[in-house]
């Protein structure tokens, strides 16, 4: 079972944490609009091919999330990045 | 008839405590500290099984759990692994594998039909014609298989336990000793695992009279159990490797999960049988199995000795022989006798006979082993021309090894062939993976203790974050092979097997090349070759080697077989694990089983789903407790339901992100339905989100996506960054739903909430007390009458739900559970997430475009998905409901709707509803069907059709009247 160097809480075992996929963001414009083969592809679609990703994790125990930098072929976690840089915004 | 030696210096039994057991319904003895197969042997029992398919006499092959010649059961346990399980008192064993006695075996003219059971045989044999196959199942099924289960077993459970360490060293022979030393002294915290009761490895049998080896093993041994650091786990094979060094140790008492920093891998080598025809006669064993026998069990292992030598380790075993009081007919040398060192000198200049050049080229005998025909070997083939037989009862093979390496290629480690050992060795290991003694090819003892010393210290510096300079990994290997590359004899008339667990024959893997099934992964899967419950520990390396010939291609270029968990079959008892799920208790939980409640799972919580009423049936129980809603008063335990406080400036803003409807519009002391859909436009969850303040909203999620919501609205506020606070109040909150005409007459005299209908409008939420305990009401209607949801601290809901019950009594208060409530919700038309939609159900499918304001929003999770779906509908929920007075069979959840002998829809929800009486239903109907039909049928249970009546929803109170208006005009 795969250990993951949490920088807040240690070193603590996958099993506490859901995985919730590639760091991805809706494909909208600021008016909304949205080509309907681009959210196609956005809602359906994953590249899925091994390398190097940014993921979204959940610790259940502490119900914090994380972006880990993981190199899914070697599945070794590279760095956690601060969420400030997957930030994104949504049309009001 | 005893063939017991006289004590030997390392001997695993206690002569002095006889145990007495039965086999086959004869008493045998034999002593504490005997295998079953050793105290069979010393009785005089020297068949010990049969084989799997053509059950052929079987006696001992390895003796090291790397065969199952020798399997047994008894009345409590089938598959007993004769080689390694300890003897106890008592025990009353026959042969796992027999039909009838193991003398006379009913199956054993199987043998003589085998070349009419090629390879692949079942496959091909049996499926055709169709009809037939059930007759030939019945027969194969009895056929198959090994041993009977017991299905009165009782339940043993073992618990797991969970250690730690620094490094983790596999295996404890000479190499393994020496790393946990090395590793030790130099400080670091070690786990020392090994399968057998005793420490000390091939130290014990095969250096069992080295005089030289006899002080180092004292030595090695007394330093390890003394360290303070190393601790011994004997009785414990290691049968996995999984990600950052967790290893499973199963033992006697069951797992231990082991996490390590590192591991150092002394796990050694297996001995590999030589393929001749008859070699599983017994009397034929590796050489590796007669020192076990003599040197743990102080037995003879015959009187007479053939020993097929392909390493030098033939010689030593000999000489073992010899001292053991076994005469030797003849050394048969598969090369040439002059390479292998002093101990083949000392054994001519003894006079013993050597052939050098020569194999076996077939062993004799019928139920054991009678003579051996011997023949000239040129490194590839028998001269069958010139042939001799020696007389013997007993034939050593010692033709090679292979590295017990499964688990480093599970840890990723890569493995070459070394034509200097011709044996596998690793060539890389991944981070944290050290490896030493014979399994990395270092052989003689000088050669393991100097390898175990460099693998415990690369450890160690690895542990530290340092890296030794050297590339160290080959520095200790021998320069010798100790394996004959081709330790394999073709004959004409077969029976030289590869797999004994399998009765694999050469032939067979030849067939099943020549089939196309020439690729090392197929080749094993169309003739089973390894895939018995050895797992190919004693015929993957021989498989390989076949494979490699018949495809002209080096072993590195035929591969191997994928090394995966288990490594050696683990009884269920020590997988088997106790419920660690949670299951959640809400505060009245003893109340309704008080209350005769029959609870239900529901998500992680448990639920009453209705209370049982003396002389009434579950459904009438259900019937009443509706019926008491309607005409009466009922209340419900709603504590389940996800409870969330979202908080700050941008709630609304992330509210109108995450459900359908606009919440930002939402009026203080108000609440609205509250749709969720995930980005493909399926709904995920409902529930309500009621307004306190500007920044202050109160929501609530089904009970089993009560966590899956918390998380969507968690991860969506810190991926936008927006200022707001969640505070998941599901289990700090209970919540209970008093629903019924006497609701507010009920609530009015104990709480200072304005209740009236101008103050406390249908939808509305109010915060106050109620009998001085501080709560939150909301005017529901799930359930079709006036309702209040009362949400209030866990701690102080019993006191209130007490209290309803007790102040509802005179207006006939009852208690209604799930089954009730659902049967409420059916009447009124209203949708279940997760009963009545599935995993692509979208809101225009359930009747809820109303829910999707497309227009006047910019955004939400799913938005652009709807939009596409607005015109796309390819089916409809719809209500039915059967005649009055239906007396057939009644329709189920999941019967499948039927047009023309195609599906066109199934029932989501179906009861039958006291106010209309009628049975009542839910469908997700195909379009057209499902708006142009007014009959439909349903295929029930037994095949029938029966046509249901489609309905306009809801089926009661179009109107909503009895939710909204005063009671006084409804009633």
């Amino acid at each position: 079972m795969k250990l993951f160097d949490c920088p807040v809480i240690g070193r603590r075992p996958i099993s506490e944490f859901d995985y919730f996929g590639e760091v991805r963001r809706p494909p909208v414009q600021a008016d909304g609009s949205v080509a309907p083969d681009v959210w196609s592809d956005f809602v359906f679609n994953r590249a899925g091919a091994p390398g190097v990703l940014r993921e979204w994790w959940y610790h259940r125990p502490t119900g914090r999330w994380y972006v880990m930098e993981r190199d899914t072929l070697k599945d070794e976690v590279l760095r956690f990045i601060d969420i400030q840089e997957v930030r994104y915004e949504l049309p009001a | 008839m005893s063939c017991r030696l006289d004590p030997q210096p390392l001997e695993w039994i206690n002569r002095s405590e006889t145990l007495n057991f039965q086999f086959e319904g004869r008493a045998v003895q034999g002593f504490a500290g005997d295998c079953i197969t050793s105290a069979l042997l010393a009785s005089g029992q020297t068949l010990l099984g049969r084989s799997f398919k053509y059950h052929r006499p079987r006696s001992v092959l390895s003796l090291a759990n790397h065969d199952v010649n020798a399997l047994f059961e008894s009345a409590e346990a089938t598959n007993i692994r004769g080689d390694v399980v300890p003897l106890q008192a008592g025990m009353n064993l026959r042969a796992c594998h027999a039909n009838g006695s193991l003398e006379q075996d009913k199956d054993a003219w199987l043998g003589a039909f085998s070349r009419f059971l090629p390879v692949g045989f079942y496959y091909k044999t049996f499926h055709k014609p169709k009809k037939f196959f059930p007759f030939w199942e019945k027969i194969i099924r009895q056929k198959a298989g090994l041993g009977r289960i017991s299905t009165a077993w009782s339940v043993e459970r073992q618990a797991k336990q969970y250690a730690f360490c620094d490094l983790l060293v596999i295996g404890a022979g000479a190499s393994g000793l020496q790393a946990a030393l090395t590793a030790a002294e130099a400080g670091a915290d070690v786990v020392l695992a090994d399968e057998n009761p005793h420490l000390g490895g091939s130290l014990d049998y095969q250096y069992a009279q080295d005089a030289q080896a006899a002080s180092l093993r004292d030595q090695l041994k007394q330093q390890v159990y003394q360290h303070p650091r190393i601790r011994v786990f004997s009785e414990h094979m290691v049968c996995g490797w999984y990600t950052d060094h967790y290893l499973p140790l199963v033992g006697p008492q069951g797992i231990t999960k082991l996490r390590a920093q590192g591991v150092i891998f002394a796990t050694g080598v297996m001995e590999q049988p030589a393929v001749f025809r008859n070699n599983d006669l017994p009397g034929v064993m590796l050489a590796s199995a007669a020192q076990r026998l003599i040197t743990r069990y102080a037995i003879k292992p015959g009187k007479k000795a053939v020993i097929l030598a392909g390493n030098a380790e033939a010689y030593s075993a000999a000489l073992d022989l010899l001292r053991a009081g076994v005469e030797i007919a003849a050394i048969v040398d598969l090369a040439s006798s002059q390479t292998r060192g002093e101990v083949a000198e000392d054994l001519r200049h003894r006079g013993v006979k050597i052939l050098d050049h020569s194999a076996v080229y077939e062993a004799c005998g019928k139920k054991s082993l009678q003579a051996v025909v011997v023949a000239p070997f040129d490194g590839r083939n028998c001269d069958s021309g010139l042939t001799q037989t020696l007389d013997c009862d007993l034939l050593l093979t010692s033709v090679g090894w292979a590295p017990t390496a499964q688990l480093l290629y599970q840890a990723k480690a890569q493995l070459a062939y070394d034509t200097t050992l011709e044996q596998l060795l690793p060539v890389s290991l991944p981070s944290g993976i050290q490896v030493c003694g014979r399994v990395n090819g270092a052989f003689t003892l000088a050669q393991r203790l100097a390898d175990a010393k460099r693998a415990a210290q690369a450890a160690v510096a690895e542990l530290r974050g340092e890296r030794l300079e050297t590339d160290a990994l080959a520095t200790y290997r021998d320069s010798q092979a100790h394996s004959h590359p081709w330790p394999i004899v073709a004959h004409p008339k077969g029976k030289n097997f590869v797999d004994f667990d399998e009765d694999l024959q050469l032939k067979d893997l030849y067939n099943a090349a020549k089939e196309g099934f020439d690729n090392i992964e197929l080749i094993k899967r169309f003739s089973t070759n390894g895939m018995g419950p050895s797992q190919g520990k004693h015929a993957n390396m021989n498989g390989i080697r076949i494979l490699a010939q018949i495809r002209g291609q080096s072993i590195d270029a035929t591969g191997s077989t994928t090394a995966r968990p288990m490594f050696h079959p683990v009884p269920i008892s020590a997988l088997a694990g106790r419920r660690f799920r949670p299951e959640r208790c809400t505060a009245m939980h003893a109340w309704h089983l008080e209350h005769q409640a029959k609870m239900m799972e529901a998500g992680v919580w448990l639920r009453p789903e209705y209370y049982a009423r003396p002389g009434l049936s579950r459904e009438e129980a259900i019937f009443q407790e509706v019926e008491a809603v309607r005409k009466q008063l009922g209340l419900i335990d709603v504590s389940t339901l996800g409870k969330i406080e979202v908080l700050g400036p941008d709630a609304a803003r992330l509210l109108d992100l995450v459900y359908t409807m606009k919440m930002s519009t939402l009026k203080i002391g108000m609440t609205r339905y509250a749709l969720m859909v995930d980005q493909s436009g399926v709904i995920v969850d409902d529930g309500i989100v009621g307004r306190l303040a500007e920044d202050q909203f109160y929501v609530t999620a089904t009970t089993s996506h009560a966590d899956a919501t918390f998380k969507t609205l968690s991860r969506l506020l810190v991926e936008l960054g927006l200022e707001v606070r969640l505070v998941n109040r599901t289990g700090s909150l209970a919540a209970m739903n008093l629903a019924g005409r006497a609701a507010r007459q009920l609530l009015s005299g104990i709480t200072d909430i304005d209740l009236s209908e101008a103050a406390f409008p249908y939808l509305g939420i109010r915060e106050g007390q109620l009998l001085g305990h501080p709560v939150r009401l909301i005017r529901v209607g799930f359930v079709g009458e006036l309702g209040y949801e009362i949400h209030l601290s866990a701690q102080a809901a019993l006191e209130v739900w007490n209290a309803l019950m007790q102040a509802g009594a005179p207006a006939g208060i009852r208690p209604f559970g799930v089954e009730a409530q659902r049967v409420l919700r059916l009447e009124k038309g209203h949708i279940i997430v997760g009963q009545d939609t599935d995993g692509l159900t979208h809101p225009y499918e359930a009747n809820m475009a109303w829910a999707v304001p497309l227009k006047s929003k910019a955004w939400f999770t799913g938005k652009a998905s709807l939009a596409r779906l607005q015109g796309l509908c390819q089916r409809q929920l719809i209500g039915f409901c059967l005649p009055p007075h239906y007396q057939g069979p009644i329709p189920k959840e999941c019967h499948l709707l039927i047009e023309q002998g195609e599906i066109i829809g199934r029932i989501t929800s179906i009861a039958p509803s006291p106010a209309l009486g009628r049975v009542i239903g839910l469908a997700m109907v195909d379009l057209p069907w499902a708006n142009s039909s007014k009959f439909l049928q349903v295929r029930v249970d037994g095949g029938a059709l029966v046509e249901i009546e489609v309905c306009s929803l809801p089926f009661y109170d179009a109107e909503g009247l009895r939710q909204t208006a005063d009671l006084t005009e409804v009633v």
